[in-house]
């Protein structure tokens, strides 16, 4: 990757920070740290990776890509606004009545929204029905999705972990935002997931690991993924909740919570200054 | 009486869908020899996916196959489709407003031997509470086959209730159409009306036949669609006869009965009694054993459209 496309990204990702920020502070609810943490994965994925069409949602040979922490939405939304899904005004009715932008992803409001997701751990088991028709299909196109870390304590991701495995569903990825945190506090207190790499390994993955905010990383594990045959690939993206704001960064309090005004200017400031 | 197997009607119309139509999908989670899926699975290996034990998953991958052009049936047992994998019917089928087809064996009491563990009698309430979903429960082998074909071409979620046992077979004379949506009178009467689903429409006709012996002319409805249900035959039923009785092998909680008194209680009340099962779960035994002691034999609804009878209106009672 050139220099100069990692620092297109990098500026991407400066602005999609700041659209997530004023979107949750407008909205005075919503999810900051799990949004902040997934930002480079999202921008690598939608303005380098992934092939998708904003004039043509639909395309057949599109890249899909599902949510599975979908309360990582205004992250989501504010890419899909930045490649042209929708208007970037639109963000500023996040959450509120009558608006495209639910709370969670639903693909019934929002264009580039492949399912709705939110409730956790049922996005990997919908990747692989995706993946499935396609390779039915005979359809070239990759599948990626976005698991929190907290959310693997769901059984079913498990289920599903399997289910990709057995079927070799080579055409999906999976990447897994280990930012460490989730609402009642660090994940290893909660209910450890540890040995992560190990625990997907057993099932059959073959597991990447990279730093979830260092682009090149994270574009070299995207294309290592697509050369791997006969297994599904998960990238465990080590990353930090709140990531770009000092004040929010690794603070279990922003898991749930948005930005006040005193804040949002603050982080603003530190964003511009960076 | 002769009897037919409505899961075999199910394996049989889902293998000729699959010679039908390529984006007919099926999934199972480790019961396709008791849904009957295995027929497809055998001739279809490559559009057939067993999921194992794990019916959460397996309704997010038929999700997900929906979600990309296919038409995916998944089967399990009606406890486990429904109750196991509840919230995923929720999430990521019947919100997402994709194209799953939910085909369930072993609802009711009549799964028999295996126990409470294994019947689903809550399965009707659990799928008629979600928005958009279709709820249809065939009377026979003969609309299970129809309604698979139906349900094929029609967008959206549904869920069918089939069953473990045989059932007497009440469409054998070639005539019947099923229509989603659409109750069908299966005899006439001035009475009283009877409105029954699944299993219970054959012990309702026995019922009918015996209650005119005693002088009482019994309407006889199948509403095998519970959702979107028939609002004006039950209405219209309700005008014809001023009572009526529902039968169903569910709970009388959430089920048949009760969506038939919602319509009833709002636009046309009349004397109702809800015949199924009380609030409480199922126990062990044969489904014979079982049906006569859970009261959903056919003298059961006999005695309840009597009693039944004594409440209708003085009015509606004179003119009867």
């Amino acid at each position: 990757m050139e220099e100069a496309d990692i620092e297109r990204l990098k500026a991407i990702a400066k602005d999609i920070r700041k659209d997530i920020l004023i979107m949750l502070n407008k909205a005075t609810s919503g999810h900051t740290g799990g949004s902040l943490s997934v930002v480079e994965i999202l921008v690598a994925l939608f303005f380098s990776k992934m092939r998708h069409d904003p004039s043509n949602v639909h395309y057949r040979e599109r890249d899909r890509f599902v949510l599975s922490k979908g309360h990582a939405a205004p992250a989501l939304y504010a890419v899909l606004s930045r490649c042209g899904y929708f208007d970037r005004k639109e963000l500023f009715e996040l959450r509120k009545l009558g608006s495209h932008l639910q709370g969670h992803p639903d693909s019934k409001f929002t264009p580039g929204v492949e399912v709705p997701t939110g409730s956790l751990g049922q996005g990997l088991s919908m990747a692989n029905g995706i993946a499935l028709a396609l390779r039915l299909d005979k359809i070239p196109s990759r599948v990626y999705v976005l698991l929190g870390d907290g959310e693997v304590q769901e059984g079913q991701v498990w289920e599903a972990a399997m289910t990709a495995a057995h079927y070799k569903i080579d055409n999906l990825c999976a990447i897994l935002d280990n930012n460490g945190l989730q609402i009642d506090g660090w994940v290893k207190d909660v209910m450890n997931i540890e040995p992560l790499g190990k625990k997907w390994e057993a099932f059959g993955w073959e597991v990447l690991e990279i730093d979830g905010h260092d682009f090149n990383q994270i574009l070299d594990a995207l294309d290592k993924a697509e050369k791997i045959k006969g297994r599904p690939t998960i990238i465990i993206a080590h990353t930090i909740k709140g990531k770009g704001v000092s004040f929010f960064e690794n603070q279990v309090k922003y898991h749930g919570i948005a930005p006040n005004d005193i804040e949002l200017e603050k982080a603003l400031k530190e964003l511009d200054s960076n | 009486m002769e009897k037919a197997s409505v899961r075999e009607a199910y394996g049989r119309a889902l293998l000729e869908l699959g010679r039908r139509n390529e984006n007919i999908v099926v999934l199972d989670a480790d019961l396709s020899g008791s849904t009957k899926t295995k027929m497809f699975a055998k001739e279809f290996p490559n559009r057939f996916f067993n999921m194992g034990v794990a019916e959460q998953d397996m309704i997010g991958t038929a999700a997900g196959l929906a979600a990309s052009g296919k038409i995916p049936f998944a089967s399990t047992f009606a406890i486990f489709a429904t109750g196991r994998a509840w919230e995923q019917i929720r999430q990521s089928v019947a919100y997402a407003g994709l194209n799953v087809k939910i085909v369930a064996s072993h609802g009711g009491i009549t799964v028999g031997d295996d126990g409470g563990s294994h019947q689903a009698i809550e399965d009707i309430a659990l799928m008629r509470i979600l928005p958009h979903m279709a709820v249809i429960v065939p009377a026979d082998a003969i609309e299970m086959e129809q309604v698979i074909y139906t349900i094929a071409e029609y967008q959206g979620p549904v869920y069918v209730r089939g069953s473990r046992v045989n059932f007497p077979l009440i469409y054998n004379n070639g005539d019947y159409h099923f229509q989603l949506g659409k109750g069908s009178i299966i005899r006439e009467g001035e009475d009283i009306t009877i409105i029954a689903t699944g299993l219970m429409v054959h012990h309702t006709l026995e019922a009918a036949k015996e209650l005119e012996n005693c002088g009482i002319s019994a309407r006889v409805i199948n509403m095998s669609t519970i959702k979107p249900i028939d609002k004006e035959l039950i209405i219209e039923s309700a005008k014809i006869t001023g009572a009526i009785v529902t039968a169903e092998e569910h709970l009388i909680i959430g089920g048949l009965g009760s969506a038939v008194c919602e319509v009833l209680s709002e636009s046309y009340p009349v004397p109702v009694k809800r015949i199924g099962i009380e609030d409480r779960f199922g126990i062990s035994g044969k489904p014979e054993a079982l049906l006569a002691y859970f009261h959903l034999m056919p003298e059961d609804i006999i005695e309840a459209a009597k009693r039944l009878l004594d409440c209708k209106p003085y009015r509606l009672r004179a003119i009867a």
